[in-house]
């Protein structure tokens, strides 16, 4: 059988399909047994740690922002430092509705929030996208400082550097309202987000136009020269991008019950870009990884000991960048195909 | 008279800010057109410099110039020795390991100052020369921030000078236009580099300690003016001095300005101008050419 060759009748297509290139394409997004590993856990956290429900909102949160910026960063290759603008955006859509009383049901509340980001990510989008290396690196940048300083000067309606305290958010559905002494809704309907936003971005990568953004990153003249229309594909995927950091953004704002700078500013994109690294950019459980790994020691370490856990920050960010620059994923899986190749061997 | 006297404590105030962000910056925008490497850390020697300067003038009794000298020489040193070490392994890499790498080396930097000195901010104690006002004929001013625009108009001149006259500042001219050609004339542009990095780190340090006055000096110090040293490096263009003085002395002007009228969130119109100007002329308004 030619390789080349169209298939010209149903028995030839099957054929086709058995040929061992298109299985293993067939195999790369099929699911996986370990793929149920996040939820079950997420899952056994719920009954196991009640306590640590507040925590654990906060890593669903991160981990959403952390897989919005993979879709920009690790799948297009859009090197960015200003992503919390999509967050911050999000969240203040979500507490200035919810805070003048125009709209608090939360549901709808993040599909807003996806919009007003995405809206913001399309705009900066189309003028940024056309830079690459430093230039794009301090574009981002100053869009993002650019809206954390126009809210602060906007204080009649954000509340400035204060923020916007004590949002009423309506409950979920009507049934299951948020309350901040105990997180389980809050948690609960962060992980369904979550889900939901996973199971979109999964396919999305898998899709032809996610193959397409890799091919993208790893070679924008050869994508430029078989006509893929690069611009406007890097437009989409930093609007959507955008939005689902949107999402994150809301979500923030709905479970804290309020809303300041700290969502915009730069510390904010740094971590995100920071977790996303040290779990593994461009796969889509590196978000995870490395989300629960820093939040768990940021979350016991730098209570009491913030000095130290700088210093162990700034160590362990020099290691991975020069010694695992696929971070502790990428680590792993060479850790893996190492010792497995050693038992093959013999 | 009263207007007069104003509007130059506004502009002399904006231009001492300004000189201070260039003498710092200076060496940044020079190493990274070498080398297109994106160094964030680039405020850490600043700092480290500036701490150096600030202590060994406030807890050693050394004099003025003595402390800037050593200022310079233990950045340069600590510098050369990153370099050799660390920075190399990361010059093939990409921007994104660049920049988790110089991150990570910000917070080492911190973390290392809190530790060994503590949280608190240093001052500058000025030689008694320095202190005081100075008559410039249509309005007294602070005698400091005239010498500190003097000093930085000199450095600027001087390095000017030397990229635009010497040997070495051809080579680092070239490189910066062309570093594969370069290269295949037989020039080693790692050693370049390494020497480009060290003397703008020392100058970092110098902006570090003598800017103590105007950006403060505590261990968030790198973070704080990351920013506006990238604004000050991608405006002015990488590798143009020029560029970067021109660049600098709008960004301090501008910042002076707004802080002082419009405290709340003034600098949003530095953030837009600077995406505006980048928007025009991506390679800033120096750079020589796309990068």
């Amino acid at each position: 059988m030619s390789d080349a060759a169209i298939p010209a009748t149903p028995a030839a297509a099957a054929a086709w399909l058995d040929h061992p290139a298109a299985r293993e394409l067939a195999r790369r997004h099929r699911l996986r047994w370990w793929e149920a590993l996040p939820w079950i856990a997420a899952a056994v956290v719920y009954f196991a740690f009640p306590h640590y429900l507040g925590f654990g909102t906060e890593l669903v949160i991160s981990i959403l922002f952390a897989l919005s910026l993979d879709l920009a960063l690790g799948y297009a290759g859009i090197i960015t430092l200003g992503h919390a603008a999509f967050f911050g955006t999000g969240a203040y859509a979500v507490g200035m509705l919810a805070f003048y009383g125009i709209w608090t049901e939360p549901i709808t509340g993040l599909l807003l929030a996806a919009l007003a980001a995405a809206a913001i990510g399309l705009a900066s989008g189309l003028v940024l996208l056309r830079t690459r290396g430093l230039t794009l690196l301090m574009l981002t940048i100053c869009t993002m400082a650019l809206l954390e300083q126009a809210a602060n000067m906007a204080r009649d309606y954000t509340g400035g550097f204060d923020g916007l305290p004590s949002l009423p958010i309506a409950p979920v559905f009507g049934l299951f309202a948020f309350n901040p002494l105990y997180p389980n809704t809050q948690y609960l309907f962060s992980l369904a987000v979550l889900l939901v936003c996973f199971a979109f971005l999964r396919t999305l990568v898998y899709s032809p136009f996610g193959q397409s953004l890799t091919g993208i990153r790893e070679n924008i003249l050869r994508m430029h020269a078989v006509g893929s229309p690069v611009r406007r594909r890097l437009v989409i995927c930093y609007t959507i991008s955008a939005a689902l950091a949107g999402i994150a953004g809301g979500l923030w704002a709905q479970t804290n019950a309020y809303v300041n700078l700290s969502v915009l500013d730069l510390d904010r994109a740094a971590t995100v870009l920071i977790i996303l690294i040290l779990g593994g950019y461009g796969r889509l459980y590196g978000a995870f990884v490395g989300a629960v790994i820093y939040l768990a020691l940021e979350h016991f370490l730098a209570q009491f000991y913030p000095t130290a856990w700088q210093l162990g920050l700034g160590l362990l960010l020099v290691a991975i960048a020069l010694f695992a620059r696929n971070g502790i994923l990428g680590l792993g899986e060479q850790l893996w195909r190492r010792w497995r190749g050693r038992r093959a061997a013999p | 008279m009263n207007f007069v006297a104003d509007l130059a404590g506004i502009v002399l105030g904006g231009l001492a800010a300004g000189t201070v962000l260039f003498i710092v910056s200076v060496g940044l925008s020079v190493t990274m057109g070498l080398m297109g490497f994106v160094n964030l850390a680039h405020g850490a020697f600043a700092m480290f410099g500036g701490y150096v300067i600030v202590l060994a003038m406030n807890r050693a009794n050394v004099g003025f110039v003595p402390a800037l000298v050593l200022g310079f020489a233990a950045t340069a040193v600590l510098s050369v020795i990153l370099e050799r070490t660390l920075y190399r392994r990361l010059y093939r890499a990409g921007e994104l390991d660049q920049v988790l790498f110089t991150i990570g080396l910000i917070f080492i930097f911190i973390a290392a100052t809190v530790l060994v000195v503590g949280p608190e901010s240093q001052t500058l104690q000025l030689p008694a020369a320095l202190r005081g006002q100075i008559n410039l004929g249509f309005v007294q001013y602070r005698t400091y921030s005239i010498f500190l625009i003097v000093f930085g108009f000199l450095i600027g001149f001087g390095i000017w000078l030397a990229f635009e006259r010497t040997r070495i500042g051809a080579q680092i001219r070239a490189t910066v236009d062309n570093r594969r050609m370069v290269e295949s004339l037989g020039i080693n542009v790692d050693r370049l580099f390494t020497i480009t990095f060290a003397l703008g780190s020392g100058m970092a340090a110098i902006g570090g300690g003598l800017g103590a006055e105007f950006l403060g000096l505590g261990p968030q110090y790198p973070l704080i003016y990351l920013v506006y040293f990238l604004i000050v490096v991608s405006v002015g263009g990488l590798g143009s001095v020029l560029g970067v003085y021109y660049a600098s002395l709008l960004l301090g002007m501008l910042d002076f300005v707004l802080k002082l009228y419009l405290p709340q969130g003034g600098t949003v119109f530095i953030y837009a101008l600077t995406i505006l100007l980048l928007l025009w002329r991506p390679q800033g308004l120096f750079g020589r050419r796309e990068t």
